[in-house]
């Protein structure tokens, strides 16, 4: 008990650190007056407009972490699968074909006009994915759902690419989206897709405990008088929304879902009451580094935040497969 | 056994492989059909002479350059490059066995992408480099995902999923790229990397033709051992197959013909995935799938090329036409297999 709080501090205090990092440093060097002066809300002078442009970014980067931290520790729960993730169970590929219709066919051009449209992409995918991968013997193992899932990606994909190829003034708008990025990060985006993540993050939170009987396995948890339908529903369609979201201010960002509840599991367990809070906090921790290391690492110029993700989360990805035994693949 | 069993098994086998000619006849015939479609049909038709008189090399108003210099080409391509994925599929399904170990999901291709994208937009290589660099990446690939799904041996559903890892690596990294690239680049870059023979041109074929022609005949005589590799390794090395030599060996062939075939026409979607099941299909069982799945090669990218130039409001490359074909099929061929519990 104590342990997790000294652990959740700790993320507390490494997160504020971040979030300092992530709004002084940028392709401009900044003073340390400037940034004061930013954070005091005045943007007299360059310095001091850049840091005033950080806020809202570094605001973005967490929410969308968090956001995609706790999703994807709610699928790994629902569905007891250490691979479940966003991006794996096809949910990001499903949003980006949405908002892709959305910009295309009902001609919406900003970002918060496309969560309602993500939300709904996100559900489809990720429900066709889990069916898909259920079927037959064993129900969804974590194979399975991957290859559903990398399929399903892989067929979304093309249907996008097919929309998009002869739309050269679609094309840009879509790709830049499409990379994941919070560089584009406004105050109003933010205050848009903020209800919809509390509503995410308390449904999910509220189905910590149910998810916690759930692990014992469907006949246990109905014995102990969980209701495992209604559980596993609410619980996916929190998972969904945050994701959905988060998907439509940021863009597909992947594997932030898949390693923050896998990294959170090894320091404070698997009790989803602990879990849930802790992978928002390191989940937010991850995006906003990631974010800084965009920015340093390719100077003046920005890597996004997808990429960054991608990098170091293939690799854990590619261990846990590893790690795997072959029969329980 | 008695006469009649005998007689059975003997029938059997008549059947099944006269099946096989007869298929292979029949891809064959339209195989020609659909190339002679493709040199005669476009924005002006040229009647059966005038293509024939410009293949012989005759001069030909008009013809000499629009089927000479635009649809010769481009047709070649098409053919050398189906021939190529569908091998390189088919051998990779083969020896793995499991038809979702195909170079475009386990990230070959498109680690063969990615170094083109790079070498287009970044380092503005010209064509005959990018070529050479996107082998040497797809080939690096396969060498890292193979090594990294080694522990005491290979294990197929490892692979598939380490590779799908890495893929997601790759894809991101092209999608940094591109978000870098101008305009200009950025549709090029597009174009290609959807799988495209548009401008095709005799210095793009070349390359292909002479790795098919090297590495082709040396996988089509390991037929029989893959085969026998089919049944197991310990069973093959029963039957006297050298079993890591021939896999390492086939594997560096294969991935060298996909990685020509890529650099020259794009990562086409899904042919090296569909040829070998639907050949799988069409010849019935028993032989080597490597030669059949060739020629559904060859024919998936005609056919696709044809209609994406000419069945839709704006032209498509051919890439976007097997990938929007291709998908279902994928989904499809998951859902059996989860459905029948067969070997995923």
């Amino acid at each position: 008990m104590r342990v997790r709080a000294l652990w959740l501090l700790a993320g507390l205090v490494v997160l504020g650190v971040l979030m300092m990092l992530s709004v002084a440093i940028g392709s401009r060097d900044v003073s340390w007056s400037e940034i004061m002066g930013g954070l005091g809300g005045s943007i007299d002078g360059l310095g001091q407009a850049a840091v005033a442009k950080r806020i809202p970014r570094t605001l973005l980067a967490m929410l969308v972490g968090a956001a995609l931290a706790v999703a994807g520790c709610a699928l790994q729960g629902v569905t007891r699968n250490p691979l479940a993730d966003p991006g794996i169970l096809g949910i990001n590929m499903g949003a980006s074909l949405a908002v892709l219709i959305g910009i295309v066919a009902l001609r919406l051009v900003a970002p918060e006009h496309y969560i309602w449209i993500a939300i709904i992409g996100a559900g489809l995918a990720s429900v066709f994915v889990y069916t898909v991968g259920s079927l037959g013997r064993g129900g969804a193992t974590p194979l399975k759902l991957a290859l559903a899932g990398a399929a399903t990606a892989a067929a979304l994909s093309s249907f996008t690419t097919a929309v998009v190829l002869p739309l050269n003034d679609v094309a840009g708008t879509f790709r830049s989206w499409q990379v994941g990025g919070v560089g584009g990060a406004t105050y109003a985006a933010i205050g848009q897709v903020l209800p919809f993540l509390a509503i995410g993050f308390l449904v999910c939170l509220g189905s910590a405990r149910a998810l916690d009987t759930l692990a014992l396995g469907d006949e246990l948890a109905a014995g102990l008088g969980e209701r495992v339908a209604v559980a596993r529903v609410t619980s996916w369609i929190g998972a969904v929304v945050l994701c959905g979201a988060a998907t439509a201010v940021a863009g597909p960002v992947v594997f932030v879902g898949l390693i923050v509840p896998h990294l959170c599991r090894l320091l404070i367990g698997v009790d989803h009451r602990w879990l849930m809070p802790a992978s928002a906090i390191v989940g937010a921790g991850l995006l906003t580094a990631s974010d800084v290391v965009g920015r340093i690492i390719a100077r003046p110029s920005e890597v996004d935040v997808g990429i960054i993700t991608a990098f170091i989360g293939a690799p854990v990805f590619i261990h846990i497969v590893r790690r795997q035994k072959v029969r329980a693949l | 056994m008695t006469t009649a069993t005998i007689d059975l098994v003997v029938r059997t086998r008549t059947r099944r492989t006269q099946r096989r000619r007869v298929v292979m006849a029949i891809l064959a015939v339209l195989i020609l059909v659909v190339v002679a479609t493709s040199l005669m049909v476009g924005h002006t038709f040229y009647p059966p002479g005038d293509v024939l008189r410009v293949i012989l090399g005759e001069e030909v108003e008009g013809a000499s350059f629009t089927v000479g210099v635009l649809r010769l080409p481009r047709v070649a391509l098409a053919v050398v490059a189906g021939c190529c994925f569908g091998l390189g599929g088919s051998t990779f399904q083969t020896l793995l066995r499991n038809p979702l170990a195909s170079p475009d999901i386990i990230g070959i291709s498109l680690g063969a992408s990615a170094a083109a994208a790079f070498g287009i937009v970044v380092l503005g290589l010209g064509q005959a480099e990018v070529a050479a660099f996107a082998i040497l990446a797809g080939l690096g690939v396969a060498l890292v995902v193979y090594g990294l799904s080694f522990r005491s041996g290979v294990v197929g559903t490892r692979l598939i999923l380490i590779g799908i890892g890495m893929a997601a690596m790759l894809e991101s990294a092209i999608a940094y790229i591109l978000s870098k690239a101008s305009e200009w680049d950025l549709q090029a870059a597009l174009r290609w990397l959807a799988g495209s023979l548009n401008g095709a041109t005799w210095g793009e074929v070349l390359p292909v033709v002479v790795a098919l022609a090297v590495v082709g005949p040396l996988l089509l005589s390991r037929g029989s051992d893959l085969g026998a590799m089919r049944l197991g390794d310990d069973t093959a090395a029963g039957l006297g197959v050298r079993v890591e030599r021939t896999r390492l060996l086939v594997i560096i062939a294969a991935v060298a013909l996909i990685a020509f075939a890529t650099s020259a026409a794009g990562p086409i979607a899904f042919v090296a995935f569909l040829s070998g099941p639907i050949a799988a299909r069409v010849v019935g069982p028993g032989g080597s799938p490597l030669l059949p799945a060739a020629f559904v090669g060859i024919l998936l990218v005609l056919v696709g090329d044809l209609c994406g130039q000419w069945l839709f409001a704006s032209r498509y490359p051919v890439g976007v036409v097997t990938g929007v074909l291709g998908a279902p099929y994928l989904v499809y061929l998951i859902v059996r297999s989860n459905r029948t519990g067969a070997s995923l």
